[in-house]
């Protein structure tokens, strides 16, 4: 671990495969903008690889006051031991009081790796970072200015808020999609660290043999509209109006996981705690009942329209237009309204 | 050329089947209202160890962490397949967060002999899928996470395909090593009725200790513990004893253990009340759907 630093920065994994960055880490220096801003200090964007060094600029652009790039042949390919060194090695060197990685495959194998060897704190999947005081009542003392990592628990039940005031970094995972995607500027300044770090191949413990990477069928995420189907839509046959619906407002199909365990539609679409968390200008939820697990992954829409039969049905908790009624008499008359405007 | 394995399970409150009452009005989880279960991807880590067991030979050991009860989920193992059970439980224990979680168990881990580590990607009440790649880290050894196929098993090298979220990645690894599986790498078997028949008296120590307890409220310390021996020897003879370690048994190194050994705090818990918006009911009629369109149009929702 390393001691409480309040000038240290605050720190970003950017996660890129094949040189090329993902959202998640962009995402995420738009979130370490703001903390950084309210703490008075400097933000990090730690950048491994091979032959990524074109890759600095645009973190800058999203935010980044330093990027620290790391390049080396061996670290071509991502690999769980090889990345936690070269980020245990930076840690101690530099101190930043916040590191945040994201909670993508790649970002929940490295962290907890990292934590572990650091022996700091680390919060999983979490949903807002907030920076905050925490009074312990017990110690009689206030631990000012920490980072607040604010996540769901309990599948969704409760949200819980942790805090790491004596082992630092303070590290958290953050879920994909949650932080809204900073406006790149492009005249912004930064300063590009190259960083020469000692590589071996005792590194190196996995051999990758194969690997396939397939872009996502949909972009639930980037789309302006969802609109999304649940159970109560009844077959993969009925599923149609869904896609009818969607296509007709130029938007994504999104789906409960009941939905997708049931046929109606590929995972790739599912929305909620397991799925895809999307925060759309306009959510429409048909044949949906509103698990709690769902809603945690379209609540934060700016408007929402759920449609079921049942009165009762959670989604109406959390609409702001509600239709009680049969979908399959609804649904054809929001097409025909949407087509008559234009 | 036979493997061991030592698979690390978790009793979990079903948070599937939260209910009202699961909550208190505080916004804390009232665990008592919860069935507690074998955690989903746990039994997915056990199959994957029988069944190397089943290909290869070696023994599956089983270990977990957590209250007495949590002895529950060591004998459903015992019922699958598994040779040996171990439950570590201790208050000094209590309030550890996953770091320290990891340390105690690889405490306990590094006292078998093993040479594959099994963990579920994550437990259903944390979701955070982080105890597997921290406990690696503490052994030393390489982990592979989010397991869907075990490929190849030969010469002390293994080959497995990972789920990599969107996509996937075939590699290759010496032993020994930590794999975490995933719900879809296959089907957990269900418990074999002569096991269950056999494994059903099967109690750790602090079982014994409890159940005595209640049948003589009368008796004197001196005398449960002379009834505990005994009953725990004839167990242990009838091969029935479940291993029961302590802290001090592990070694462990109390400042890395419970609440002093967990960087992590909670700061503040609350339940999820999803607020009611400023909203309206549309009548289901063409004239309702179409003034919300409207509307939807005019505030520029729909563009």
């Amino acid at each position: 671990m390393i001691s409480v630093n309040p000038k240290g920065e605050v720190w970003v994994f950017a996660e890129q495969h094949e040189g090329k960055l993902e959202d998640i880490g962009l995402e995420l220096l738009g979130r370490a903008r703001m903390l950084g801003d309210q703490l008075g200090v400097k933000v990090g964007a730690v950048l491994i690889g091979d032959n990524i060094k074109g890759l600095a600029q645009k973190l800058v652009h999203y935010g980044a006051d330093k990027v620290y790039v790391v390049q080396h042949p061996l670290l071509g390919h991502y690999q769980t031991n090889s990345y936690s060194k070269v980020i245990y090695d930076l840690v101690h060197k530099y101190q930043p009081q916040i590191m945040i990685y994201g909670a993508s495959s790649c970002g929940r194998d490295l962290a907890p790796r990292v934590a572990s060897a650091v022996k700091a704190g680390l919060t999983a999947d979490c949903t807002d970072l907030q920076i905050g005081d925490h009074e312990n009542k017990s110690e009689g003392k206030t631990y000012n200015n920490l980072l607040l990592q604010i996540r769901p628990a309990f599948g969704g039940n409760i949200i819980a808020t942790i805090i790491n005031y004596d082992r630092w970094p303070q590290m958290a995972t953050v879920r994909e999609g949650v932080m809204p995607m900073p406006e790149p500027v492009v005249t912004r300044k930064g300063e590009i660290v190259e960083e020469q770090i000692q590589i071996g191949k005792e590194e190196l413990p996995i051999e990758i043999l194969r690997e396939h990477r397939q872009p996502k069928k949909v972009n639930l995420k980037a789309s302006r509209i969802v609109v999304a189907g649940g159970a109560g839509v009844g077959s993969k046959e009925n599923f149609r109006l869904i896609w009818d619906l969607a296509n007709s407002l130029g938007a994504a199909p999104g789906a409960t996981r009941a939905a997708v365990d049931l046929g109606f539609i590929d995972r790739d679409y599912q929305v909620g705690q397991t799925g895809t968390t999307v925060r759309p200008s306009l959510y429409i939820a048909i044949g949906i009942s509103g698990a709690i697990q769902h809603q945690a992954g379209m609540a934060e829409s700016q408007k929402i329209i759920a449609i079921n039969s049942d009165p009762q049905a959670p989604i109406f908790d959390v609409a702001h237009y509600k239709i009680v009624g049969d979908l399959n008499d609804i649904v054809p008359k929001m097409i025909k309204a949407i087509k008559a405007r234009v | 050329m036979a493997y061991n394995c030592v698979v690390a399970i978790k009793q979990v409150p079903d948070t599937k089947r939260i209910t009202g009452e699961a909550m208190n009005a505080d916004g804390t989880v009232n665990r008592g209202a919860l069935p507690a279960v074998f955690n989903p991807e746990d039994l997915n880590a056990l199959e994957l160890a029988l069944d190397i067991k089943d290909k290869f030979g070696g023994k599956v050991t089983v270990i977990t962490m957590g209250l007495p009860a949590a002895s529950t989920v060591l004998r459903e193992a015992l019922y699958r397949g598994a040779d040996d059970a171990i439950l570590i439980t201790d208050r000094k224990a209590a309030a550890s967060d996953t770091l320290a979680t990891s340390y105690i168990l690889s405490c306990a881990v590094k006292k078998l002999d093993y040479d594959i580590v099994l963990c579920g990607r994550q437990a259903i009440d944390g979701d955070t899928a982080q105890v597997g790649p921290q406990m690696a880290e503490k052994l030393g050894i390489p982990q592979v996470t989010y397991i869907e196929e075990l490929l190849t098993m030969e010469n002390r090298h293994l080959s497995a395909r990972r789920n990599i979220g969107n996509g996937w990645q075939e590699i290759k690894c010496k032993l020994p090593v930590l794999m975490t599986v995933i719900d879809e790498a296959n089907e957990p078997r269900v418990p074999v009725a002569i096991k269950l028949m056999k494994y059903k008296k099967a109690r750790t120590p602090i079982e014994i200790q409890m159940q005595l307890k209640k049948e003589n409220p009368n008796a004197s310390d001196a005398e449960l513990k002379q009834l505990a021996d005994m009953k725990i020897a004839e167990l242990a003879k009838q091969g029935l004893l479940i291993k029961q370690w302590d802290l001090n048994e592990l070694q462990a190194d109390m400042q890395w253990c419970g609440r002093d050994g967990s960087p992590t705090k909670v700061h503040r818990i609350q339940s999820v009340v999803l607020t009611a918006r400023e909203s309206k009911t549309v009548e289901a009629s063409e004239q309702g759907i179409t003034d919300m369109i409207h509307e939807l149009i005019t505030d520029k929702t729909i563009s």
